[in-house]
């Protein structure tokens, strides 16, 4: 644990920025920068599982190990998206979230 | 020394991440998003989890913020300026986004958390002991599984971006 900061403010950290992620995710109206804002939050989360681990339940490593799931399904998930993205960019020659209407029913 | 630095880390991870989804620019947001991780890397670091901190350098600020950077530039023109939303929209999200930060800080300042007081550092030789044990406790079923995903997402990028003629396609539906 850091010396001097307690649970609460690391915690308050992570709120602040899941929420920053959230405001990103319905305002912005371009997939890449979508994709971007899902990486804040899912890096808030790690903060979370990281520092309950440090602080709670600091002889078991769960949170730690669940942290390093977190960074691998993330990378995963980016390629894929981006992957995606570039194949619509081939199609329809646009990214923006209004336009993307090919795989919709 | 370690409460300035962590406060220096916050004030940097928050106004980077606020930057990163306010600019026009869409160049700039990925590079404010690459000051957020590795903020939070040396969060990590502070809090003495290393090897946790080098796998987020290693893979998000060496890895995907570098793909992200390669597929603006193969999509848009580098000054391109991005399209905004409306006031109304932003003004409503931000709202909505304060009353959640509240009602999160909320719950959390009046839960009382079992803080118990450490300063150990968990080597990396545990982590993958615990990684590749089938024993009590051990994480081999989820580091398998997630050995799979990696390689199907791997295969499943490559089919996906792999290249399709639109003309092909448009004759074959009409």
């Amino acid at each position: 644990m850091i010396l001097g900061v307690s649970i609460y403010e690391i915690l308050s950290l992570s709120t602040i920025l899941f929420f920053i992620g959230i405001y990103g995710f319905v305002t912005r109206k371009n997939l890449i920068s979508v994709l971007m804002s899902i990486e804040l939050i899912l890096n808030a989360t790690v903060v979370n599982f990281v520092v309950i681990n440090k602080y709670m339940f600091p002889d078991k490593l769960e949170g730690a190990v669940f942290g390093i799931f977190i960074i691998a399904v993330a990378a995963a998930e980016t390629a894929l998206a981006i992957a995606i993205i570039i194949n619509l960019y081939r199609q329809i020659t646009s990214v923006e979230v209004e336009d993307t209407t090919t795989s919709k029913y | 020394m370690e409460q300035i630095i962590f406060y220096i880390l916050a004030v940097v991870i928050i106004g980077m991440a606020i930057a990163s989804v306010t600019t026009k620019k869409m160049l700039r947001s990925v590079i404010y998003l690459l000051f957020v991780l590795m903020g939070l890397a040396g969060l990590y670091f502070l809090l003495d989890y290393n090897f946790l901190a080098a796998v987020q350098l290693a893979v998000y600020a060496g890895g995907v913020v570098v793909l992200m950077i390669f597929s603006v530039f193969l999509i848009h023109h580098i000054e391109m300026e991005l399209e905004m939303a409306k006031t109304l929209k932003k003004v409503i999200a931000s709202s909505m986004s304060l009353v959640g930060i509240a009602t999160f800080l909320c719950v959390i300042w009046n839960y009382d958390f079992k803080v118990v007081e450490n300063y150990n550092a968990i080597e990396v030789t545990t982590i993958g002991e615990k990684f590749l044990s089938v024993g009590n406790g051990g994480f081999i079923l989820p580091f398998e599984v997630i050995s799979v995903l990696l390689l199907a997402a791997m295969i499943g990028a490559i089919i996906v971006a792999k290249s399709y003629k639109l003309t092909d396609k448009n004759e074959q539906q009409s």
